[in-house]
């Protein structure tokens, strides 16, 4: 209580808030009063600015004694190199301004004063009355016609360049491509990337194979085979039969175990290209959603939300396994139609 | 001027020339000794200016040796393991970037870091700005200027980042192609705009070469020059100390020390990348091979300024999609993917015109506030950051699992629950922490610095002697507004009548309070003086009578 007392009683006489000290005392460098500090100083400039001339013939005889020879060893040595001399041609240049703005350059700081950002009252009048002078001159304010005309022209003309742009930016704009891949009834599951067929009596038991359609050499090599790929690469399993649940409607899409299923994710469209053969579970590397394949793909785990879509197999007269037919759904990520 | 060298005269004679010309001589008159403030946060804008010169040196390098066309053809030459492989002449040009021209793979890495450490710079400049207040009245629209920058340097790293068409970039373009097409009614639309059609189809590399070479960095540079403008008009601020005021700038000369400092810390960052680009290998393409729909390897992150992007995708449950009237709805993508950086990047955009609005702050600023002194501010940006860590470690799962042996779904639910708890937690011990330093703060003007010398006197009593201190920390410690929350006038006026607005000048109250109702308050001179009036024995004072009175404790944090 007594002390509150007492500090009421302060109050009177003392400002409201402390002052400013002003700029604290200046402090001397040693370069600033001993003159061999700062000769010192000045060696150590010249020193930094030789090291920057080293640096850069350094570099230049490693630019010529040493070629790559097309190795990677000899390229990273090549790279080091060079590298090392550049950087030291750079640091010692910079090293040695640094140095001297701040060993031998005066430290004496200044103060400049501000001024507001806004202009002053008879500025901003004076501005407003240019532009009211402007409007006046130019009519418009009496001309609504003509202002609408000209908004409406500079409006619309845009579209004079958006138009054909636009028009030719997305190919074909035909996007039910999305529903349709290079699988159809009777073709063969070749393996990626050499294109062999593949026989049911291959695919052993935990096997994983990394699956494309068989088509020719020529179409591999084409230009639209990685789209045709992108959407089309299948990944095969084997399985005990007695761990496999299928669904009522894709009986038979299985053969004697082996399941085929779509390689891009239902989530952003990564390939999902790790197996792991005790859970049956396959696994996206980019978002770690899981698909559980003994069970219709379904996801297990991760921000997927869809099963990969299965593709139908059966074996042709020679023992390769085929498509029954394409998928019976879009492969890939989800987008707004794909349902229609 | 009595003895003049024909240096000299040639010099005379430039600038005589020049100024008849172009009026040079009041330019130079008025920037020559421009007065910057000096603090070694201040680089990190530098470090961003100079790091972006350094893209535009090495990447002009690049431009000559990339082709950007995804035409196939069959490499010929090294390295032996792509020798006679198809790729597209895009992969093929950086194989020969890389192993055939002398110095190409140098300024390729030299590009991949100098980008690298673009954005780390950045984004830590933009936490320097954020932390100390420098968005300020009359900086807000400077800092609308800066996020824009921000966003575009992510544009040009996400462009520059696939124009190789290596397996890795390959990838992030089907990703990125798989989040375009989660976009309600056009996505499909809008994947075909991006690709040209189907991915990946032939378009895409060169249409990312024109963004990533002209229109990106066109932009930057546009908004690099409106950026610096506007430092030049506003004048640098400075860090709170005796004798800096709002009214002035304490500093140094422009020329020369600015010019010797702030040019030869150019050559010290690009010496520093070109240390990084001759001793740290990035971005070996040749190891991953050329884009191929089929592959992918485990362990593949982005570039580190897009984890967070990777992260709060792989966090997102798959659950949330829908399908209503035949239609799917993929918030199980558009939520992580477009949504949560949205937050993000709004949360940046507005929070300048945020705080004013919450303060009724009307004044310029340009003296710095030391983070402690506006501890919400302080909370809110700590946990943003902790946002942004926390997605970008969920980015790194996969490696957390392998290198820690964990189980990545044990990991991915830890940082799912994190995600909301984290941010929460790290606001609430940042505002409690800078609390704390205020109230140190408080400690110290009153009682001074502990010296460790004991003193026992004639009674037998022992005291620590204490040492004030000296006016210009008394003044960094004190020189500070403590903002009081908005008051709101009553819900009617004199007459009884409902005022209009009430309800939305109540809402900007509650808000202000969220801000400002815990708040210490800086030392006045009376109690001050009222600390030293306790005589002798007021270096004793101990923690029970320096609690500083003017905290409202109101409610639990």
């Amino acid at each position: 209580m007594s002390d509150e007392k007492s500090s009421t009683e302060l109050t009177s006489g003392h400002p409201e808030k402390f002052t400013d000290p002003g700029m604290p005392e200046h402090r001397q460098r040693r370069a600033d009063v001993e003159p061999a500090a700062s000769k010192r100083a000045e060696r150590q400039v010249a020193a930094l600015f030789g090291i920057s001339v080293i640096g850069t013939i350094g570099s230049m005889v490693a630019y010529f004694a040493i070629r790559p020879d097309g190795t990677t060893a000899g390229t990273r040595l090549s790279n080091l190199t060079l590298g090392l001399g550049i950087a030291f041609a750079l640091l010692g240049i910079g090293l040695a301004a640094v140095h001297w703005a701040k060993a031998i350059m005066s430290d004496h700081e200044v103060v400049e004063e501000r001024h507001e950002q806004r202009s002053p009252d008879d500025v901003r009048e004076a501005a407003v009355q240019k532009l009211d002078d402007g409007i006046a001159d130019s009519g418009i304010a009496r001309r609504g016609v003509l202002k609408g005309a000209a908004l409406s022209a500079l409006a619309l003309f845009p579209l004079t360049i958006a138009v054909p742009l636009v028009s030719s930016v997305g190919g074909d704009w035909n996007v039910s491509k999305f529903r349709h891949t290079r699988w159809e009834k009777g073709m063969r599951l070749a393996t990626d990337p050499t294109g062999r067929p593949i026989r049911a009596a291959d695919v052993t038991m935990g096997n994983v194979f990394h699956v494309i359609p068989d088509v020719s050499e020529e179409e591999r090599e084409s230009h639209e085979w990685i789209t045709e790929k992108a959407k089309a690469v299948v990944l095969l399993v084997r399985m005990d039969p007695r761990d496999l649940k299928e669904a009522p409607d894709r009986e038979g899409w299985s053969y004697d175990g082996i399941v085929a299923y779509s390689k891009i994710c239902t989530h952003v469209g990564c390939p999902v290209a790790l197996y792991e053969q005790q859970t049956h579970h396959l696994l996206c590397p980019c978002h770690q959603s899981t698909f559980d394949v003994a069970d219709g793909a379904k996801v297990v785990f991760g921000p997927a939300h869809r099963p990969l879509p299965q593709l139908p197999i059966e074996i042709d007269d020679e023992g390769y396994l085929v498509a029954q037919s394409d998928f019976h759904e879009p492969v890939g990520p989800s987008y707004w139609e794909r349902l229609k | 001027m009595s003895t003049t060298t024909p240096a000299q005269r040639a010099a005379n004679g430039t600038a005589d020339y020049l100024d008849q010309r172009t009026g040079l001589g009041k330019a130079v008159k008025e920037f020559a000794r421009k007065t910057f403030p000096d603090h070694w946060s201040f680089l990190l804008g530098e470090i961003a200016l100079y790091s972006f010169v350094v893209l535009i040196i090495s990447g002009f390098f690049l431009t000559m040796f990339f082709v950007p066309s995804m035409a196939l053809i069959t490499h010929h030459g090294p390295p032996a393991t792509m020798d006679g492989v198809l790729m597209s002449e895009a992969f093929s040009s950086t194989l020969h970037t890389s192993f055939e021209v002398r110095g190409g793979l140098l300024m390729r890495q030299i590009h991949h870091w100098a980008a690298l450490l673009f954005m780390a710079a950045i984004v830590t400049h933009m936490m320097r700005v954020f932390f100390t207040g420098a968005f300020r009245k009359p900086r807000e629209l400077n800092w609308l200027v800066g996020t824009l920058l921000m966003i575009l340097g992510l544009g040009a790293g996400f462009t520059g980042y696939s124009l190789p068409d290596d397996v890795l970039s390959g990838n992030g373009l089907r990703i990125t192609d798989g989040v375009i097409k989660s976009i309600p009614i056009i996505g499909s639309y809008m994947s075909y705009f991006v690709f040209g059609g189907e991915f990946p189809g032939e378009d895409i590399i060169p249409r990312l070469f024109t963004l990533h070479i002209l229109v990106v960095p066109g932009l930057i540079l546009a908004l690099v020059g409106v950026h610096l403008l506007m430092v030049v008009l506003h004048k640098h601020t400075q860090y709170p100390g005796g004798g800096r005021t709002d009214k002035n700038v304490v500093g140094f000369p422009l020329f020369p020390v600015y010019v010797a400092k702030a040019g030869g810390f150019f050559f010290v960052v690009f010496g520093v990348i070109a240390l990084m680009g001759a001793t740290m290998a990035i971005n070996n393409v040749w190891n991953y091979g050329p884009f191929d729909p089929s592959p992918v390897s485990a362990g593949a992150q982005p570039d580190w300024y897009m984890l967070f992007l990777e992260g709060s995708l792989r966090l997102m449950p798959g659950q949330p999609e829908f399908e209503f009237w035949g239609f799917t709805l993929s918030l199980n993508v558009l939520i992580p993917a477009v949504v949560i950086p949205g937050i993000l990047f709004t949360f940046l955009f507005v929070y300048p015109f945020l705080e004013a609005a919450v303060t009724k702050d009307k004044r310029e600023h340009h003296v710095l506030d030391r983070p402690r002194n506006v501890p919400v501010r302080t909370g809110l940006g700590v946990a943003f950051l902790t946002a942004f860590i926390i997605l970008a470690l969920a980015g790194s799962n996969d490696l957390i699992a392998t290198h820690f042996s964990m189980s990545l779904n044990q990991i991915t639910w830890a940082f799912r629950i994190l995600i909301f708890v984290g941010p929460w937690f790290a606001f609430w011990i940042t505002k409690r922490i800078c609390l704390g330093l205020q109230r140190k703060d408080r400690e110290l003007v009153l009682h001074g610095h502990e010296t460790g010398r004991i003193v026992r006197f004639a009674n037998g009593e022992y005291i620590e002697v204490h040492r004030p201190l000296d006016e210009q920390e008394r003044w960094l410690r004190v020189n500070y507004d403590a903002h009081r929350p908005l008051e709101v006038a009553p819900a009617t006026d004199s007459r009884g009548v409902r005022r209009k607005g009430y309800a939305s000048e109540r809402r900007l109250s509650r808000l202000s309070s969220f801000f400002y109702e815990d708040r210490v308050e800086p030392v006045t001179p009376a109690e001050l003086a009222a600390a030293h009036s306790h005589g002798s024995h007021d270096e004793l004072e101990t923690d029970t009578t320096s609690e500083p009175q003017q905290i409202d404790s109101g409610r639990a944090h």
